[in-house]
């Protein structure tokens, strides 16, 4: 017989019930909510006069709607502010922990998590938000749910699930310097496409993957989403545990002994076997810069915008079509011509003390470019900012002409008033290039955090490699 | 949920690859707190000429006429034709409910992304995966001819075509049952509460720090 994967146990360790058709019951450990995919199931669960099944596997925060100014005077929007203000009211209501707009530890779902332990290996764990996967890199099965999945977790604890095939994604080999997380999972997307991950859970292995800090698996896992797949994940090592140690939610004293040796058995027998199997050579990823609207749609910084004319299938090619029109790009532009006129640093992807070092590193001391209109960073938690003022990193950021601001998901989706005029080009350290995704009529490239600040102080994409040299 | 079992209605053509849920419905209108009303901003971005906020009559907009949801010859569409890796994205449930909330009770392509298959099973959207050379026929009958309806046969699992021809397709025996007879998936679930809570104490037990808020 073989041994189980990563994902088999995890799966295992959480089957409530099995049907004979393949349907199963999982049992849900972590329940994290924001206000816009909560209100309607909220609202479900009052209307059937159900309870929410265990609130204190619940933890709640305002992220998507927040402004990132001021905040002092409350959110202006009256629709954003009623989302948030239900959000409060529910949380209260069945006396759920919230992370309200104006506590320190407010950011987004998914840095907050793992910043407070909430986030442990050996979960499961789910949001109403598809870069729920981000919480994978933790040995977690973890992946994003829709309103009526929401509401089934808060009534019953549980999910009605099929079980996905095993997929290994394995980088071995190390990276050149500036080149990060971001490139890797962008290099990875291109290869396998937005739709290679469909049906499939991915675990990421490897030597490369091994030797990534946790914030740059959290990178990876968060894309795991644009490969198709609702989850990824990394075995648990020493790198998880360290993390994890004396982190407020993390268990303490023998709890956290006897945690650490379930923990250790989170990783894929050497026996195991996958349905699928991909491999590729970190060494040889250059930076990365997606052209288009898809994040498949991505290229090397020392390539040029693809021909439409070379691409047999005429469905794509027409994408790709659709996608030079929307983005105003010419084939064989090289990426390094390509002039964003905004920056934002930030985003589920990206908004980690480790991606603002980068990126502030990667400024050093210069100014952002004339074209540049506007630059932001938009750090992922009141945490990580307060991390990033006691460095100095936002003064690097102001001083060279970025806004600094407040924590929340901002210009990634512009559900709040962070957002791209028609025609703006976007060097963006988010995960979504979709047509208007970060503004009707905006333009995204998605890039790593050093990428986003070199080609705000250079004015047009630049080799980070080189950069370093 | 909405009960599915034959369904006769309108084919339209969306031949996009990639069709994300951003695009079925912007951004601005998930600040609702309902799940009804996001039938008028159905891919508002491509099927209106000016920028779409919440609130605005859908009377005063300015319509894309190129955009097919436009297009007279597919008014009163109720199953939509994709393609590959339809609803990718953001799992946003708001993009079932505005393709149901504008009439849509079908959606057909080679391939769904998960999330949002799983979204529109909970809400009685059918999607039914077809063979992409099948999908490349649906879209050649239907831009050929004005008017296409095609009947959606799920208890035989079958697509009757206007020309008596069918095409056969597979689906989940438990989605098929869920969609047939309406079923809500928490009342389905709330069956095993007692299981639920036998699971749950032993894991209390095997790991109490999962249990320690």
């Amino acid at each position: 017989m073989s041994g189980k994967t990563l994902y088999d146990k995890l799966w295992d360790a959480h089957l409530v019930r099995q049907d004979e058709g393949g349907m199963a019951l999982i049992y849900i450990d972590r329940h994290l909510i924001h206000e816009v995919t909560s209100p309607q199931a909220f609202e479900g669960l009052r209307l059937a006069g159900r309870k929410p099944w265990r609130t204190d596997s619940i933890l709640a925060v305002p992220d998507h709607n927040v402004p990132t100014t001021d905040r002092s005077l409350g959110i202006s929007d009256p629709v954003s502010r009623l989302q948030v203000e239900t959000l409060d009211q529910n949380c209260a209501e069945l006396g759920i922990t919230e992370f309200l707009m104006n506590d320190p530890r407010q950011g987004i779902v998914h840095v907050i998590g793992p910043e407070q332990g909430a986030t442990l290996p050996g979960m499961t764990v789910v949001c109403g938000d598809s870069h729920t996967s981000t919480h994978g890199a933790f040995g977690a099965l973890a992946f994003g749910i829709g309103t009526s999945d929401v509401e089934h977790v808060l009534a019953t604890q549980c999910l009605i699930l099929k079980k996905s095939g095993n997929l290994e994604i394995r980088v071995d080999g190390q990276l050149a310097p500036g080149v990060s997380a971001k490139d890797v999972v962008l290099a990875i997307i291109g290869k396998i496409g937005t739709a290679g991950g469909t049906g499939f859970a991915i675990e990421f292995s490897g030597s490369t993957l091994r030797s990534l800090s946790m914030e740059g698996r959290m990178t990876v896992c968060n894309m795991a989403i644009e490969a198709g797949a609702r989850s990824g994940m990394v075995a648990v090592d020493d790198t998880t545990i360290n993390y994890l140690a004396g982190r407020p939610y993390a268990p303490k004293g023998e709890l956290w002994d006897l945690a650490i040796k379930s923990w250790k058995a989170l990783h894929s027998d050497p026996d195991a076997s996958f349905d699928r199997s991909v491999s590729l050579d970190a060494s040889t990823i250059p930076p990365q810069v997606t052209w288009g609207t898809s994040p498949e749609m991505v290229v090397s910084i020392d390539q040029v915008v693809p021909d439409p004319d070379n691409e047999t299938d005429s469905v794509k090619r027409e994408g790709m079509r659709k996608a030079l029109a929307y983005m105003d790009l010419k084939p064989g532009t090289p990426i390094t011509d390509i002039r964003p006129d905004h920056v934002f640093i930030g985003s589920c992807t990206n908004a980690r003390i480790e991606d603002l070092r980068a990126a502030a590193a990667a400024i050093r001391g210069r100014k952002i470019a004339r074209g540049i209109k506007q630059a932001l960073v938009v750090p992922g938690s009141g945490l990580v900012k307060r991390q990033a003022e006691a460095e100095g990193l936002d003064k690097i950021f102001t001083d060279a002409g970025f806004e600094w601001r407040e924590p929340g998901c901002s210009m990634c989706l512009a559900m709040n008033a962070d957002r791209l005029a028609p025609g703006d080009r976007c060097a963006s350290t988010s995960n979504r290039n979709f047509e208007g995704r970060q503004g009707q009529g905006g333009r995204t490239h998605l890039v790593s955090p050093a990428m986003a600040a070199a080609a705000a102080v250079t004015g047009h994409f630049t080799d980070t490699r080189r950069e370093q040299a | 949920m909405i009960k599915i079992d034959k369904h006769h209605g309108i084919v339209m053509p969306l031949d996009r690859h990639n069709v994300d849920t951003d695009a079925i419905i912007p951004k601005q209108f998930l600040k609702s707190i309902k799940r009804s009303g996001f039938g008028h901003n159905l891919f508002d971005e491509w099927r209106y000429h000016d920028h779409g906020e919440p609130g605005m009559d859908p009377a005063s907009r300015k319509k894309n006429p190129d955009f097919v949801l436009n297009q007279p010859r597919y008014e009163g569409a109720s199953i939509l034709l994709g393609r590959h890796n339809f609803g990718c994205g953001s799992s946003r449930e708001h993009a079932v409910w505005a393709l149901i909330d504008h009439g849509f009770r079908v959606v057909i392509a080679p391939s769904f992304a998960d999330i949002f298959y799983n979204n529109a099973r909970k809400n009685g959207l059918l999607c039914i995966v077809l063979d992409e050379d099948l999908v490349d026929l649906l879209f050649r009958e239907v831009t050929q001819n004005p008017g296409y309806r095609i009947l959606v046969d799920l208890p035989t699992q079958q697509i009757v075509l206007p020309n008596r021809h069918t095409i056969a397709f597979d689906i989940d025996p438990f989605h098929k049952e869920c969609h047939i007879r309406g079923l809500d998936d928490i009342g389905l679930t709330l069956e095993h509460a007692t299981e639920i809570r036998a699971f749950e104490e032993k894991r209390r037990q095997t790991a109490p720090w999962l249990f320690n808020n």
